[in-house]
């Protein structure tokens, strides 16, 4: 028999549900993993019941709270960080990375990277250059461009429990690919490629945006119809925006566009769709938001995407909608009416 | 008292040092070493197409453009040779040794294509071709500005008077001695080969090859100078895949015998004034391919490939009226009537040599930083470095699992990234002058006028629709140039001395200089009204300023 070559450990960054699964994941191909937990009580608390966001941990996954120990001793890594916690993250782990890394990311917000006195004007709009992607963020953080990022209905509690699922690794370089396939397929974990990297990243981010309002019509038990029209009308908003901000209209009507939507959309294990139904049920936003435990990006994402969307001048009915009802501006009964009356553009004029 | 001109002093004085007179010494190795390598590399990238195909498609492309598009500078024997290759090939058709056939052909195709590409560089011809080039200029320079009639011996005046070099001239002399460089500039006019090659031997730099157009060799007295200077021949009717594996692998291979090059990555001068946008990748992609050979070769200890963009930043373009209806012919179709003729281009070209030494408008080169082949910066001693100062190990961007492996996908990814990172180079070293400013408010006043207008049509609006109140105008000017100083605070690109005077000065010194020497000037003013005379050029200049982000700010 011949001798297994020692290999580099693979690197999770993030012990999240979704880093947690990933680790799983990874665990039963490589020989070690390391994940990376951001406070050393959390690691130490991960070590100790050799568990992480309630997913029992393989045994080869080793834990730690040193991030240079990722960078110095990892090929591969996976960085699995809430938005707003990522350029800092990078920040502190750039002087460990090399351009021979390899990253894929599975983060589904964007970075806000402005100044505290910054004020979006007229004058001084605020653009793409503020708003980034995390392969974006990567690349301008650090020497490593072979970068990635997965997305696809991935439910993290589902894939704990060992259900069948596919992701979609998106990268410039068919090499990272090539590298997501191989760590990741197994016989329950489909792995589809796409070259469209920032394409696919929006998927994941402006899905967010819908599954917020899919949570909310779920909580006024308006019924399947009204659900599924929100939906369809929530993807043509999404190709809209996307196209605008970078990517492909051939992405989002894939496994990481409408596949990644309809799972968020229909299940209470989506954060963002558990903030929709909390809001639907009269609880306040910011009740709501120090009662979880992980971050549902989509709430940023609406922020943002409503200041770009004036930027560069594209017509957002249901994320404007989203934006005033969580800024108070406007109740959960009048968003309904209002958007049953607004004159929706019907074409399909994307493709 | 007269002001210390600043002299360079050549890197490598002794010429037989020089990495291309190396090459012309050894041309005949050089030539069977580029033939060799794109051999295997044709073998080896399998297109879906047998040796067979791939042959008889470049036999049948060849004989096409030989019936069609016969040139003065083509071989004699060409008609021949393919007939011969034609016929061996034919006949080996159903011989047991086909395949043996089928190759020794593609090396005789290759060695043929190889030796037509090589350049003929002596260092004789070399001092001689840029002393003429130097000394005539200068002559002329002297003779048109300084007065009286012993001005033509003046000493006065030299080219780098008129010329001025900024950004980092010594940067790139210590890179040019430690490593190989390739210099990329923005190409706008026929002048620009010219310049850079004056820029070359007055920094003290060993010549530099570079591909001209085959065309240009067509005419007997161009051809010496083209060969004096460093050129290696590019002809652009061959399309076919032998020929371009042989021409990047002789860029390729020169590289790594150390021939500093010149690359014009927009391909061909910017027929629509815009700075390259996007920049032809092929031979660009041998600096990258060469980098890693080097790196397989050597390690850590290979010898660096520095890529440095230099922008030429003038206040107008001689060729700017036939570019730019050339460009909106290509791009507008029938949308687009070419209404103005030209005149003969040899008058034309005295008038601007003339108008060029006596009048104002000098030209500013800015040499770039220089970059690693993935447009990281490095330092005086050519190592890479991040925006944080953290140390770059280049080798690092070809290595996966521990080695350098070759992955010919990301390396195709990685010239994307290089032309984008030269592209923003560009736009940094760019110099923005108020006359391109003026050009830019102009057009853009125009545009917002007419919202419902393509382009085309505000080109071809009537002379009412050409008039702007001039008060409007100023303010306009004024908003964009905040927004331009703002750039250039932030390092995104550079200003000329004269865009900080007061708006009204600015804009007189503007309206001078736009298009100054062309038979009409596309902008004028004329007490409260600043007239449009013809939108084209206008066009043109404008463009200078894509890139940036402005459209915003009017």
């Amino acid at each position: 028999m011949a001798s297994k070559n020692i290999s580099k450990p693979v690197g999770v960054i993030g012990a999240g549900s979704f880093g947690s699964a990933m680790a799983n994941i990874l665990a039963e191909k490589s020989d070690k993993i390391l994940l990376y937990a951001r406070t050393p009580e959390k690691a130490a608390q991960i070590e100790k019941a050799r568990e992480s966001a309630g997913q029992k941990l393989s045994s080869n996954i080793e834990v730690t709270n040193e991030l240079s120990r990722i960078g110095d001793e990892c090929d591969v890594i996976f960085p699995m960080v809430p938005s707003a916690n990522f350029r800092n993250m990078m920040r502190d782990l750039s002087p460990h990375l090399r351009p021979y890394h390899i990253m894929i990311h599975g983060t589904k917000g964007f970075d806000y990277s402005i100044t505290e006195d910054f004020k979006p004007t007229e004058a001084n709009p605020l653009t793409r250059e503020h708003v980034q992607t995390m392969s974006e963020v990567i690349r301008a953080e650090s020497s490593v461009v072979r970068v990635g990022c997965l997305a696809g209905p991935n439910l993290a509690k589902e894939i704990a429990e060992h259900k069948p699922a596919a992701t979609v690794v998106a990268s410039e370089f068919d090499e990272v690919i090539k590298v997501g396939q191989r760590l990741l397929k197994t016989d329950r974990f489909l792995i589809y490629g796409s070259n469209d990297l920032i394409g696919i990243e929006l998927c994941g981010i402006l899905k967010n945006i819908i599954a917020v309002g899919a949570g909310m019509i779920s909580g006024l038990k308006l019924g399947e119809n009204a659900k599924a029209l929100f939906i369809s009308r929530g993807l043509v908003e999404m190709v809209h925006l996307g196209k605008v901000l970078g990517g492909n209209a051939q992405a989002f009507l894939g496994l990481a566009g409408v596949g990644d939507l309809m799972a968020t959309c229909n299940s209470n294990l989506s954060r963002n769709y558990t903030v929709g139904y909390r809001l639907a049920q009269d609880e306040k936003i910011e009740q709501i938001i120090s009662s979880m435990e992980e971050v549902a990006e989509g709430i940023k994402t609406i922020d943002i995407v409503h200041e770009l969307a004036s930027t560069y001048k594209i017509r957002v009915p249901i994320t404007e909608t989203l934006f005033r009802i969580i800024h108070n501006d406007m109740t959960v009964e009048d968003a309904q009416t209002y958007l049953m009356k607004f004159p929706f553009r019907v074409e399909i004029d994307f493709l | 008292m007269s002001k210390k001109k600043v002299r360079y002093s050549e890197i490598l004085p002794k010429t037989h040092q020089w990495p291309i007179v190396n090459l012309a010494k050894n041309r005949k190795k050089f030539t069977e070493e580029v033939t060799e390598e794109a051999f295997t590399n044709i073998l080896a990238t399998s297109r879906g197409k047998s040796l067979r195909e791939e042959l008889e498609m470049t036999v049948y492309r060849e004989k096409l453009r030989i019936k069609a598009n016969p040139w003065k500078v083509d071989p004699e024997d060409e008609k021949d040779f393919w007939k011969y290759i034609q016929d061996k090939l034919a006949e080996s058709q159903n011989e047991e040794n086909s395949r043996e056939v089928e190759e020794e052909i593609l090396r005789e195709i290759i060695l043929r294509y190889a030796n037509e590409i090589a350049g003929n560089f002596k260092s004789s011809s070399y001092r001689f071709a840029r002393g003429v080039i130097t000394f005539g200029f200068a002559r002329l320079l002297n003779a048109a500005r300084v007065k009286g009639f012993t001005s033509l011996f003046s000493r006065q005046l030299d080219l780098d008077d008129k010329i001025h070099i900024v950004g980092e001239p010594e940067h790139i002399r210590k890179l040019a001695k430690i490593g190989t460089v390739v210099m990329v500039p923005t190409h706008f006019s026929n002048l620009d080969s010219i310049l850079i090659g004056w820029v070359i031997q007055f920094l003290g730099l060993p010549a530099f090859i570079y591909g001209a157009g085959l065309n240009l060799f067509n005419i007997k007295i161009f051809a010496y100078f083209m060969n004096s200077l460093g050129a290696y021949k590019v002809d652009r009717r061959k399309k076919n895949p032998v020929y371009l594996e042989a021409l990047k692998t002789y860029s390729s291979l020169a590289l790594r015998w150390g021939c500093h090059s010149l690359f014009f990555p927009g391909g061909t001068r910017s027929r629509s004034g815009e700075i390259e946008k996007s920049l032809k990748l092929g031979l660009l992609s041998t600096a990258i391919e060469a980098q890693r050979i080097l790196f397989q070769k050597k390690g850590e200890q290979a010898r660096k490939i520095f890529i440095v963009p230099v922008t030429i930043n003038y206040q107008f373009t001689l060729e700017a009226p036939s570019l730019i209806n050339e460009h909106l012919k290509r791009t507008g179709q029938e949308r687009y009537y070419q209404e103005s003729d030209e005149f003969s281009s040899s008058y034309k070209i005295a008038t601007f040599l003339l108008k060029f030494f006596t009048k104002g408008s000098d030209i500013s080169i800015s040499i770039g930083k220089g970059m690693d082949i993935l447009g990281n910066y490095v330092d005086d001693q050519g190592h890479s470095y991040d925006k944080n100062g953290n140390l770059i190990h280049t080798k690092d961007y070809f290595v996966t699992d521990g080695q350098i492996t070759v992955d010919p996908q990301r390396e195709q990814t990685y010239v994307r990234i290089l032309a984008q990172r030269i592209v923003e180079e560009y736009h940094k070293y760019n110099r923005v002058f108020a006359s391109h400013l003026v050009a830019y408010t102009a057009f853009k006043m125009l545009e917002r006028k007419n919202p419902k207008l393509d382009l085309y049509s505000i080109l071809r609006l009537p002379d009412e629709d050409l008039e702007l109140d001039y008060k409007e105008f100023k303010k306009a000017y004024k908003k964009l140039r905040k927004r331009i100083l703002k750039l250039n605070k932030k390092g995104k690109t550079g200003i000329a001395d004269h865009l900080t005077d007061k708006a009204e000065d600015a804009i007189r010194l503007g309206l001078d200089n736009v298009g100054m020497y062309h038979a009409q000037r596309p902008l004028i003013r004329k007490d409260e009204k600043i007239i449009i005379q013809n939108p084209n050029t206008l066009y043109y200049y404008h463009n200078r300023l894509v890139g940036y982000g402005l459209e915003k700010y009017i």
